[in-house]
Order: C-alpha cells, then sequence, then structure tokens
C-alpha cells in the first residue's frame, strides 16, 4: 500500500475513522426504525424523507457505501498482513488469558456482519432500488411500513437478523472502545468513561434493532 | 518436590524443521526459578549425552528481558508482572504437564530450540530511540530544566520497558506497538525528547513496519503480559505523536 495508508498507524486511524462513522449511521438507523414501533405514520413520513431527499440518496448514500466497503476492505488487508506476521503458530496459546474473544474475532463477527448486509440488500436496498429506479413507480409515501412488517413475518428471517444483531453487538463491545485507542484517545480521566459509553451502545443499539424485528413479528 | 512432563520446542538451527518433544524432570522445589528447573532439565540431559536444550538468559533477575520462554500459552508463564527468570515453580502442581515453545512471531525468526532472534528491536532502536546530546563534558545539569512530576513519573514508567518481546510473543497479530509505544514515549514526555520528537516516531515506526511486525488491533494481551506493566496509554501516545508528526 502507498501514500496515506502505507504505515501501521495509519490504517488503524483510517479504520478507526470508518468505524466511528458506520457507528453514527447505526445510531440513525435505530432512530429511524424505532418510529416503527410508536406510529406508523411517523416511520412513513421519515422514511419517505430519507427515500427522496436528493442530498441523502445521491450523497450521503454513497458515502455510506464506500464507507462500509473501505471498512471491511482494509478490514480484510489488515487480518491478511497480521496472519503474516505470524505464520508459525504456538502449540498451546491461552489467549483467554489476557484478552477478550471479542478483541480475538473482530474478523469472524465482521463476516457474520458482512453476510447479514448481504441478506438486508436483498431484503430492502435492491428492492427499493428497483421499485424507485428501475420502474420507476411513483412515490407512494404510505408504503414503507408495510414493507417493512411484511419482511418480518418469516421465523427464518427474523432468526437470521436476530443473530446478525448478537454479532453486531460482539464487534461493537470490542471495536468501538477500540477506535478511540487507535485514534489516540486514550487518557486516565475519560478512557473509563468512554469504555463504559461505548459498552452501552454496543449493548443497547443492537438490542433495540432486536426489539424491532421482534415486535412486528409478534404483533402483526 | 514436583515431578513435573515437559514438552519442548526442539529445533536444531534456523533453517530446520522443529517438534515437540516431551521430557520428564523429577525432584523440583516450588523455591526454583523456571530456569533453575531447566537447568535441572538440561544436566540431565548432559549426563545422558542428549543435546541441552538452548534458551536465552542473562542477568535471571528481570532486567536484560533475554529469557523469552512461552510457558503453558503465555509469555513468561502464568504469572502476572514476572520474566521468565522470574518465575517460580511454585505456580505449577506435581504432575502438570508445561508446554514450552520460543516466541513465535515473523520479525522473530527461531535460531535454535528456543532462542530466537530480537535484531529486530535493535534496529527499530537504531533508528531513533535515543536522544542525541552532546558529551563534550560542558553538559547542562539535568536539573536545571524543570519538569512536571506527572510527566517525570509517565517517562520512568516508560522507560521501565527491557526489550523483551513478550508484548509480540503474547499478540494475535505479532504487533511491537506497546515496545515502539514505550521507546516513543519515554522521550515525547520529556523536553530533552522534544528536539528529535518528530523523525523519532516517523522512522520508529518505519523500522517497525519494515520488520514485518503485524497490525496492533487493540486486544489488550500485551499490557496483561508485559512483565513491567508498560501501559496500552503509550500505544496511544505513540499514534497521536505519529499523527502529530504527519500532518
Ligand atoms: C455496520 C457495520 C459495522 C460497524 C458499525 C463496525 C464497527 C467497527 C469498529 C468500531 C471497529 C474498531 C476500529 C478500531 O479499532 O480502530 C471495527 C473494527 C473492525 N471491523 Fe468493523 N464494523 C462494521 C462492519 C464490519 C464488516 C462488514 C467487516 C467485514 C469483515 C468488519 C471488519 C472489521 C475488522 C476486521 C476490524 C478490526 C480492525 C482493528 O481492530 O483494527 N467490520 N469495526
Ligand atoms: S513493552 Fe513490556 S513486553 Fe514489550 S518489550 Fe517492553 S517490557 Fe517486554
Ligand atoms: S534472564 Fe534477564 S530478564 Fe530473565
Amino acid at each position: 500500500m502507498s501514500g496515506l495508508l502505507s504505515s501501521s498507524i495509519a490504517r488503524k486511524f483510517a479504520m478507526a475513522l470508518s468505524a466511528l462513522f458506520l457507528v453514527f449511521f447505526l445510531l440513525m438507523h435505530v432512530s429511524i426504525n424505532l418510529l416503527s414501533v410508536f406510529s406508523e405514520d411517523a416511520f412513513n413520513t421519515a422514511s419517505h424523507f430519507m427515500g427522496t431527499n436528493p442530498l441523502i440518496q445521491f450523497v450521503m448514500q454513497p458515502v455510506l457505501m464506500l464507507g462500509v466497503l473501505f471498512h471491511f476492505i482494509l478490514g480484510f488487508i489488515l487480518e491478511i498482513r497480521n496472519r503474516k506476521a505470524q505464520v508459525v503458530k504456538y502449540a498451546q496459546n491461552n489467549g483467554a488469558a489476557n484478552s477478550t474473544w471479542m478483541s480475538r474475532n473482530m474478523i469472524y463477527s465482521g463476516l457474520v456482519i458482512l453476510l447479514f448486509l448481504a441478506v438486508h440488500f436483498v431484503d430492502f436496498w435492491f428492492p427499493e432500488m428497483n421499485y424507485k429506479y428501475i420502474q420507476g413507480n411513483p412515490e407512494d409515501p404510505t408504503r414503507y411500513y408495510h414493507e417493512l412488517v411484511e419482511h418480518f413475518q418469516n421465523p427464518i428471517k427474523v432468526g437470521i437478523y436476530v443473530l446478525a444483531f448478537i454479532f453486531l453487538a460482539l464487534h461493537l463491545l470490542h471495536g468501538f472502545q477500540s477506535a478511540f485507542q487507535s485514534m489516540g484517545a486514550n487518557n486516565r480521566k475519560y478512557t473509563p468513561g468512554i469504555k463504559k459509553f461505548t459498552m452501552g451502545y454496543a449493548i443497547v443499539v443492537p438490542a433495540v434493532f432486536i426489539l424491532i424485528v421482534l415486535f412486528h413479528f409478534l404483533n402483526h | 518436590m514436583m515431578n513435573l512432563t515437559l514438552k519442548i520446542w526442539r529445533q536444531k538451527d534456523a533453517n530446520s524443521k522443529g517438534q515437540m518433544v516431551d521430557y520428564k524432570v523429577t525432584e523440583i522445589s516450588g523455591h526454583m526459578s523456571f530456569l533453575e528447573m531447566m537447568d535441572v532439565l538440561n544436566e540431565q540431559l548432559i549426563n545422558t549425552g542428549e543435546e541441552p536444550v538452548a534458551f536465552d538468559h542473562d542477568c535471571r533477575e528481570g532486567i536484560c528481558g533475554m529469557c523469552s520462554m512461552y510457558i503453558n500459552g503465555e509469555a513468561h508463564g502464568p504469572d502476572r508482572g514476572v520474566t521468565t527468570c522470574q518465575l517460580h515453580m511454585r505456580m505449577f502442581k506435581d504432575g502438570d504437564t508445561i508446554t514450552i515453545e520460543p516466541f513465535r512471531a515473523s520479525a522473530f525468526p527461531v535460531i535454535k530450540d528456543l532462542v530466537v532472534d530480537r535484531e529486530s528491536f535493535e534496529r527499530i532502536q537504531h533508528a531513533g530511540g535515543f536522544v542525541s546530546v552532546n558529551t563534550s563534558g560542558n553538559t547542562q545539569d539535568a536539573n536545571a530544566i524543570p519538569i512536571s512530576k506527572i510527566a517525570a513519573d509517565e517517562a520512568m514508567d516508560a522507560a521501565a520497558c527491557i526489550g523483551c518481546g513478550a508484548c509480540v510473543a503474547t499478540c494475535k497479530n505479532s504487533s511491537a506497538m506497546l515496545f515502539v509505544g514505550a521507546k516513543v514515549s519515554q522521550y515525547a514526555l520529556l523536553p530533552q525528547g522534544q528536539v528529535e520528537a518528530k523523525e523519532r516516531v516517523l522512522s520508529m515506526v518505519a523500522q517497525m513496519d519494515k520488520e514485518g511486525f503485524g497490525n496492533c488491533t487493540n486486544t489488550g494481551a500485551c499490557e496483561v503480559e508485559c512483565p513491567k506493566g508498560i501501559s496500552l496509554e503509550n500505544i496511544a501516545r505513540m499514534n497521536r505523536e505519529y499523527i502529530k508528526a504527519s500532518v
């Protein structure tokens, strides 16, 4: 690799930046989803806005795609480099003695999220693109809620989503606090607070996603 | 007194393929250090005309950082805050099987048995782990430069790193960032280190990458296994110094 990402520390920093961007996006996503539990109209209004606003559709959406792509491609590159750094493995290695399972398996939790993203795209994004831009259907601002509810009537689909969110939680339990360390933010005064906050986020946000899915599954 | 089974990595030289070999030692006292137990084994091997197990050691008091051994899946064994030479046999029980391997990292190739080549650390040090001072005899008294107690303490803590490589050995990515973080920090915290701060962090990190150490993913394993209690804060400080020097 050349230029900006040529050093290990620059790659860590870039990884952390892309991760924090995704963390921020996730917060927006869960907030909008949560509306669907309380009000069909509010959810439709928010989704209609997100689905039709040109700034969101043609600027934010591509930025998000690039962000996700950047994050997992750099994740793979780091993983490959790190494997090369230790070719001969220990006969006995007690990783649990000094680190968390989450921290040692970011590539696997990440891979599960990646597989989930594929399912999620087939479920929502492809049909949405098809509906709007290929079929060129007229916009119906009341359609979003029903589309959402329909997806979560199949117990297998619900299971896949729940499982994926559990892995997202595992990924974030290590990843969110790790991003601060990667960017050089480690400080005796603030780090304990940052760790508590990021752990709270890593548990609450995926849990809310799960509850929303279960709500629609059980309620309709 | 303990009787133990040892599973030890034996490798003739850098180019040979190695393997784990089983040995038995008897009458090991809990007061012995781990290296003394290894001495008992080697006496035994010499007496039976076998090749003794090669391992690095020098000070045998936790200062030189030579005694690299990966014991039961942990760098310097199961105790905390100790090197292998400071590890007591009382940490083990009669009848235990103990696995002993060399430190593993592409940047620490095995030379023989448990001995690894840690020259890569030397080359990182040569790249910038020093201050260029005039020692011509007219040097200023160090106490003439005011330094805050906190900075002095933190610099001293960072300087406690003995370059043993346990951080690399224990890291799933074989990252050397705890070592380099400590070396960068010990100068970055002091006024004397400021003059060369930029070049120091840039060239030490460049050398670290060149040596083939992996990328830190903040598992924190190094901090737990470090015999000198070097903190992850040093890695964060190095990251800040690096970013500051790059922009
Ligand atoms: C919305 C989805 C995702 C979010 C919110 C997220 C979040 C994060 C965060 C916060 C970090 C820590 C960054 C750091 O320590 O500097 C991280 C690291 C990582 N992520 Fe993700 N991630 C997501 C998806 C993925 C995907 C799809 C993969 C694909 C394999 C992946 C692979 C990795 C890897 C390998 C790391 C470890 C790199 C390191 O710690 O340096 N992530 N992620
Ligand atoms: S940071 Fe700790 S584990 Fe790493 S070389 Fe220094 S003393 Fe050894
Ligand atoms: S022999 Fe010197 S630190 Fe162990």
